[in-house]
Parts: C-alpha cells; structure tokens; sequence
C-alpha cells in the first residue's frame, strides 16, 4: 500500500503557499511599478535573490534565523507560539520566500504594460487606489495573474532543498514528495520512487498545459 | 471662472521646459490649446486636472482653490469633478460600454444619467459590446460619454479626434459641440487641426515653448488679413506649379483637393505644407443638393 502523505503534503504547502503569496505579491507588484523610491532596486534585487541563490542558502539561513537556540528564533518560538524549524509554518514561510520572485514578477510586468491613463481615468471618475487596482487593473492582467499562479504553485511543488533544510523529513508533517523520492532512491526502493515521481510528473503536465492552453503563449515569452 | 496662474517645469526630449501658463476662462467657454508637440498643451490639462501637480501656483475654480502651493492646499483628482477625455480614450478593456459608464457614475447616482448620454450618443446597439471590438469613432463617443456620467462642470478634451477619419470627425464634432451647450460644460479643448478650431471654439491659446504666446477668437488668430469674403476655409498648400503668367497652387480642404490661381507675387511667401486661408466673395453660388 502506497503512502499517499507525502503528496498531501505537497498539495497542501504548495495551496497555501500560493494563497499567501498572492495576497502579498499584488500590493507588493503594485508598489513596485508605481513607487519612485530609490529603495526600489533594492528591493527588486531582493526579491529576485532566490533566483539565484542556491536552495540550500536559503533553508541554511532559515534554520539558524528560527532555531529556538538563538533570540529571534526563542523569541518568535515565545511571544508568537511558533516553532518554525522542522514544522509545517516553517516550511510555509521558507517556500513563500523562495517562490517570490516567480508570483511578483509576473504581476508586476502585467501591471507595467496597461497604459497609465487607464489608472489616471478611474481617478478622474473619483476612485480610490484599492477601486481601480481591483475593478480596472487587475482584470486587465488576468493572464498574469494566472501565470504568477501557476509558476508559483509549481515551483513549491517543485521544491527540494530548502524544505530538506527547514523541515527535515518528518513523516506525516514535513515530508514532501520530492523528499519522499530521494529517500526511496536511497532505500532502493524504486517502485515507490515511481509512484511519487509519475503522480508529480503528471500533476505538473497538466497545470502547465493549462496554461498554455489559456494563456496562448503568454508563459513562453515570461520565461525567455 | 477658472483662473490659472501656474509654473512647472518639465524634462522634455531636448532638456528642460518651463511651463508657464497664466490665463481666465469664462463659464461656459469652448477654449481650444493650439501649438506644436511638446509646447505644453496636455500638460496643462493634466495639471488642471489634478492628474500633474504644478511646482508653484495657483488654480481657482468659482472661487474654489484648487491648488495653491502657497497654503499647500491640493485637491486629489478624485475630488475636482471634471470630465477628461485621453488621447486613446483609456476604456476599460474588461467591460461593456454601459459598465464603462457605470463605473464612472457616483455612489447612488441615478440610472437615468446613464441611459439619457446612451442615448444622446447613440450607443444603444453598442451598450453591451466591449471597447476593443468597437470602431474608432464608437470609442471616442463611449469615451466622452463616460466623461459626463459624473455631470462635471469642466471637460477636458485632449486631441479627441486626431485618431479619426475626415467624415467620423465632423459627426464627433458636432457631437461635441451639442454636449458643451446642452451640459452647459466649461470645455478646454486640444487640437492640431485648424478646421476643427474655427469650428467648434469661442477663443484660442497659442502655446509656444510653455507659454501662452496669443490669445483671441479663432478667426483673428488664424488670419491676419481681414476678409469680408463669405466663404472662408482653412487647407494646407500640396502643390505650388508656376504657369506662364500665373501660379497654380493645390490646397487640401477638409478632403479635397482645390486648385487656386494665385499671382506670383502672392506665391512668394508660400511653401508646401504651409497652412492657408482660402477666401472667396462668393457672388453667385450654386447649390447642389446631395443627400
């Protein structure tokens, strides 16, 4: 009988995951296309880091940032009543970092290309920021909106070493089905492997035919 | 009364301009800005409309103080009630024509607004049909349209109907001026053609370079020669071909080509491309009914 927990796991962190960073990417990429500050590189570049950074970077600075050993890791564990090493929260907040750059970026070029006197018309009409970045904005990018979505789900799906770092390989909480894989291939156990590597393999076939199919294309030029 | 008396300079392609505009317009006037790209004219509007905020000054509507720099009072776009046609009309892609004008109205406004500009700008067959599958001239009417669901004292009109063919744009025009005197609208017009000016405005501003270089009624600015003639039309010169004794000069009017025998003399001070006014006493005009 196969574990199915593993890919539970994933689903859920990579659902959560996604909901949280698209309530945080939205005003984020909105700020970013209109904002003249001169902290904006900054925090682009920031943003970006994961890109780049190898995983295991990332999950190495989480895990001493958040264990219960140093101040801020007691101090969250305390007033807060969060244990983010080695438990599913961490996980979370390590993947919504990780998988940043891939729900802003998109959004961020979606909003860039509608033309400013689409905003500067809903102002004239008396609407607020939140009106025109909801009512007229963001339906205007849909396709971006899809395609932060989808990158973002994806690559948490996709995620290995920074959840290996954070989370460990608890079974039931922490256990990730790209986990799950390398320790069946260590294990020799292959038939499992399989199982894990075609649920995955196929999960992420479909969601990504879907966007090709609705967006046209879109996708393809985001990532050249 | 609007009163305009503002600085603000600007990065434009060659370095820095200094906007400096300084004028009155009546209640109920059809003002028009007149000048070359980069002279300043959508930047007043965008000023005026709350959408660029001016470095000094102060602007003063029915004795409102809308900006004044010296109290650091601003009042926000969304505040000053104005009516603002953009260049490409800035539709909403992801709605109908009636949401269009929908989401312009006011909280608790009432329909009939809406349903009275449908049909004053003959949109009905079009309410429900979004913008990008509209023709030019569709859009420009949803988008003035949707200027005046607010009931704004002020309409800001920037080059409303460069994009538009010779025919649209003399249905638009009328279009507008029906609605500048059935809104009793104060207008502020931006157009490059002379036609459409002498047409549809009471007076002219000449922007040159940031400043308001002339001011006056439509007639006076364009000519400086008083004609009694009767027929008067603004075309712009194709064609200069001497002739023996006299010259032969192509003028484009409105979308026809006019060949007019002018005296040599006449022709020196011509170039192609130049703006003119062809005048005639027409003694003895025939009329021919067309449609």
């Amino acid at each position: 009988m196969m574990n199915w927990d593993p890919l539970f796991i994933t689903l859920k962190l990579a659902v959560v995951t996604t909901v949280i960073l698209l309530a945080i990417s939205i005003p984020l990429a909105y700020w970013l296309v209109n904002t003249k500050s001169r902290s904006k590189p900054f925090i682009e570049t920031l943003i970006s880091m994961p890109l780049v950074l190898p995983p295991t970077v990332l999950g190495f600075y989480f895990l001493v940032a958040f264990s219960p050993g140093n101040a801020f890791g007691n101090w969250i564990d305390e007033w807060l009543g969060l244990k983010l090493v080695f438990s599913f929260g961490g996980l979370v907040l390590a993947s919504i970092i990780y998988s940043l750059p891939f729900m802003v970026h998109p959004i961020q070029s979606g909003l860039s290309i509608l033309p400013h006197s689409l905003t500067e018309a809903s102002q004239v009409m008396g609407k607020s920021k939140w009106t025109t970045l909801f009512k007229v904005l963001l339906p205007n990018c849909k396709a971006s909106l899809l395609t932060g979505i989808v990158l973002a789900f994806a690559h948490t799906v996709g995620e290995f070493g920074v959840v290996l770092m954070i989370g460990g390989s608890i079974p039931g909480k922490t256990k990730v089905a790209s986990i799950a894989i390398y320790e069946e291939v260590e294990a020799m156990n292959y038939g499992a492997a399989n199982f894990y590597a075609t649920v995955l393999f196929i999960i992420t076939f479909c969601i990504l035919l879907m966007v090709y199919l609705i967006n046209g294309g879109y996708l393809k030029r985001f990532w050249k | 009364m609007i009163k305009i008396d503002i600085h603000k300079t600007l990065s434009a392609s060659d370095g820095q301009m200094n906007l400096r505009i300084k004028c009155e317009i009546k209640k109920g006037e059809l003002v028009t800005l007149y000048g070359e790209s980069g002279a300043g004219k959508t930047s007043t509007l965008r000023i005026l409309a709350g959408l660029l905020k001016p470095d000094k000054g102060i602007i003063t509507v029915e004795n409102d103080n809308w900006v004044d720099t010296k109290n650091r009072s601003y009042l926000s776009p969304q505040n000053r009630n104005i009516g603002y046609v953009f260049q490409d009309y800035a539709l909403f892609p992801n709605m109908t024509v009636l949401q269009n004008l929908e989401f312009a109205s006011k909280k608790g406004q009432h329909k009939k607004v809406i349903t009275d500009l449908i049909e004053m700008m003959e949109l009905g067959d079009l309410q429900l049909r979004k913008p990008q599958t509209l023709s030019g001239g569709q859009q420009q009417r949803v988008a003035l349209a949707r200027a005046l669901v607010r009931k704004p004292n002020i309409l800001l009109l920037d080059e409303p109907l460069a994009a538009l063919d010779y025919k649209i744009r003399l249905k638009l025009q009328d279009y507008i001026t029906r609605i500048h005197n059935e809104y009793g609208l104060t207008t502020l017009l931006v157009s490059h053609d002379i036609g459409e000016i002498i047409k549809l405005s009471d007076r002219v501003f000449v922007l040159e370079q940031g400043k308001i270089a002339r001011k006056g009624i439509p007639n006076d600015i364009f000519s400086n020669k008083k004609v009694s003639g009767k027929f008067k039309f603004v075309g712009e010169v194709l064609k200069i071909e001497p002739q023996d004794v006299v010259v032969i000069v192509s003028v484009l009017i409105q979308n026809n080509v006019v060949k007019v025998v002018a005296d040599k003399s006449e022709v020196q001070s011509l170039g192609i491309g130049d703006k003119v006014i062809v005048a005639s006493k027409a003694f003895n005009p025939i009329l021919y009914k067309i449609e």
